[in-house]
């Protein structure tokens, strides 16, 4: 869509839609409604780049990266990786595409088997896709990794209690790369860190996408660490982009109501700055996606709201070179 | 004018399979009437422990409460019998907790929750505690309060329960609330309508708050006064200008580098605090947060330092070398310059 001349984007998502039926009684089951988590949404992501996916609960960021594994069927749209359109594949052709696309979860503690040594931990995936089938060479890049992540290569007879959640996300980062593979979905992979541990994890992902040109979608609801780690960002209401812009120009310049109301709202650690700024909290809470509003989604409680956002869906358009907001209000 | 909350010197330990883990070790500290003070530190710290301290809310096995002084409006409530110290909790002293859901009762409605503290605290009847409760939820911005007072907990957003959390603690005007990571577990947006509301409420009504948290964003904001912990002990302690612009803890100066900010353009890496969060089982004599310290001689190994005035009067930093950590970041300043 905007990517530089001549490459093509790893990955395109194209007007990706995730409704999940709702269905009501015990004996016939018949259904009553749609939750619309993801609701039509595109964008893509060039080799290399990382892109950030950000929203408050509920509005479809961890759905649409689910989609994208095929760790769901989505209910309509393309999801081209590589060129190729992975949103119809059937599980046993997918088997090839896990090895290239990973995830790293938020949760350290339930993400790893709490029964097995961090080495099988790291090992499993590499037995399983039958990547090296001598134990002693599967032992040795277990180390490699583990070193690689920060991480003393003895971690690998230890068992996930013996850690500290730092040093266990670090294990599921190991993991994610055992395979590998060229895109990482990191889904609140920081969320649960200490303040002082997750800049570590953070320099480490860094890190690691230089070192083997590493492609992120990176999923948070922590605004601050989204500007600093990636390139572009995309922000999510009710199942839909609103806005989507390069991190510096977003933060800078947000155009959408729901931006400026969402930046509006993060403290920054500066009394100072704090004092000196203009706050205004979006009024109301998030509706259900049940029956989400009809126009814009955002209507309800946005400042700028006129009759015609009741009724017309505002499209993503291009207000200046790659920066992209879905409100009909924006001049 | 005397301070409403005075903490002195106070311990508490907690006996584990590992060895006895001193999450509080000796911390003193005071909130004046009406004013916000924040408690910051990143988990294992001892900001919980130490605010449920407070209340005497330590489950006892396997916690302890070993030494110190509460003196609350000037009484010192380690000494109250337990009958006096229950109409402290919830009269004098209200509290809200991170997880509203499990902090409030799933089987009773909202009303019983809020008109039991009142027949409870203030002897109200039935008619007159729902009359107040009505009252108090419009006043924490729940609409259609009538309505809401026959609903159950689980039928509220966070953010509403959330909303009552503060109902209940605000129903018998309190003269402190400990607010315990009052909004980690809610929206951006909606913490900032929780905060906001906090903030004007007890400005209005003129009730002192500690907030414990670990977002320092939050502490900018809304706190005037900071006690920094690390590891069961504060570290450094002062006006929120004083910590943010003129740390002088090793600590505290990691701390507030290694956090993104929303304001500042993309930076090529951060500046993490190095190391792990010590083990509380085996603490020794010396500063606990020497192995992750660049400031560290081996003086810190022998001692542990105490907080003493650096600065402006009320500026208390625990480290022997505050001096330097001062100079070196007038250094860094005057390089970027």
């Amino acid at each position: 869509m905007r990517d530089q001349p001549g490459t093509a984007p790893l990955l395109e998502v194209r007007g990706l839609a995730m409704h999940f039926p709702i269905t009501e009684g015990m004996v016939v089951s018949r259904k009553v409604g749609d939750v619309k988590a993801v609701d039509g949404i595109d964008f893509s992501i060039a080799r290399g780049e990382t892109l950030g996916l950000v929203g408050e609960s509920g509005c479809g960021k961890t759905t649409t990266g689910r989609c994208i594994l095929r760790l769901e069927k989505p209910t309509q749209g393309q999801i081209l990786y590589d060129g190729k359109d992975i949103s119809r594949l059937p599980q046993k052709e997918l088997v090839g595409l896990r090895r290239r696309m990973q995830v790293i979860f938020q949760d350290p503690y339930s993400s790893l088997n709490p029964r097995m040594k961090v080495g099988d931990i790291i090992a499993e995936p590499i037995r399983v896709h039958g990547l090296e089938p001598d134990p002693r060479r599967r032992r040795d890049k277990v180390r490699d990794l583990l070193s690689v992540c920060g991480l003393d290569p003895k971690f690998a007879d230890r068992y996930p209690h013996e850690m500290s959640g730092g040093q266990r996300q670090r294990v599921g980062i190991a993991r994610a790369l055992a395979m590998d593979p060229e895109f990482i979905v990191c889904d609140e992979a920081v969320s649960a860190l200490d303040v002082s541990i997750q800049a570590q994890v953070v320099n480490l992902l860094e890190d690691l996408r230089e070192r083997y040109h590493l492609t992120y979608l990176f999923i948070a609801h922590d605004l601050s660490v989204v500007r600093h780690l990636c390139q572009r960002v995309a922000v999510m209401y009710l199942g839909r982009i609103v806005e989507m812009a390069e991190s510096d120009e977003l933060f800078d310049n947000p155009m959408h109501p729901y931006t400026q109301a969402l930046l509006s709202a993060v403290p920054v650690p500066d009394p100072r700055v704090e004092a000196g700024r203009q706050f205004r909290p979006a009024r109301g809470e998030i509706p259900s996606p049940i029956n989400p509003p009809s126009g814009c989604v955002f209507h309800p409680r946005c400042p700028m709201a006129v009759d015609n956002c009741r009724k017309a869906r505002p499209t993503l358009r291009e207000m200046r070179p790659g920066h992209w907001v879905a409100c009909s209000e924006v001049k | 004018m005397p301070p409403l909350l005075e903490v002195r010197d106070l311990h508490t330990e907690f006996r584990t399979g590992a060895g006895v883990v001193r999450a509080v070790d000796g911390i003193s500290y005071t909130v004046d009437p009406g004013e916000t003070v924040a408690i910051v530190g990143e988990s294992g710290s001892g900001k919980s422990v130490e605010a449920l301290s407070i209340m005497r809310l330590i489950p006892n096995p396997p916690g302890r409460i070993v030494s110190g002084e509460v003196l609350f409006d000037g009484r010192d409530l380690r000494k109250l019998p337990e009958e006096e110290m229950r109409a402290v909790r919830g009269r004098d002293i209200g509290m809200v907790f991170q997880e509203p859901m499990t902090s409030l009762n799933p089987v009773l409605t909202i009303g019983r929750q809020i008109t039991e503290t009142l027949e409870q605290h203030q002897g109200a009847t039935r008619e007159d505690a729902e009359k107040r409760a009505i009252e108090l939820l419009e006043m924490v911005g729940i609409a259609d309060s009538r309505r809401r007072l026959r609903q159950y907990p689980h039928q509220l957003s966070g953010g509403m329960r959330q909303r009552v959390m503060i109902a209940v603690a605000l129903a018998c005007n309190p003269k402190l609330i400990i607010a315990d990571e009052p909004t980690t577990a809610l929206d951006v947006t909606i913490q900032a309508q929780i905060l906001e509301l906090m903030k004007s409420l007890t400005q209005r009504l003129g009730v002192a708050q500690i907030i414990i948290t670990h977002n320092l964003g939050v502490v900018a904001r809304y706190a005037s006064r900071v006690n920094v912990m690390y590891a069961g002990r504060i570290v450094e302690a002062g006006t929120a200008e004083a910590i943010y612009h003129d740390p002088r803890h090793p600590y505290t100066v990691a701390l507030l580098k290694s956090v993104p900010r929303l304001d500042q353009p993309r930076r090529a890496r951060l500046d993490p605090v190095e190391g792990s969060p010590p083990d509380l089982t085996k603490l020794d004599g010396g500063c606990a947060f020497r192995p992750r310290c660049r400031f560290a001689v081996d003086k810190c190994a022998t001692a542990y330092p105490r907080l003493e005035t650096v600065g402006e009067p009320g500026h208390l930093a625990a480290c022997f070398r505050s001096g330097e950590v001062a100079a070196a970041r007038e250094n860094t300043r005057e390089s970027a310059a």
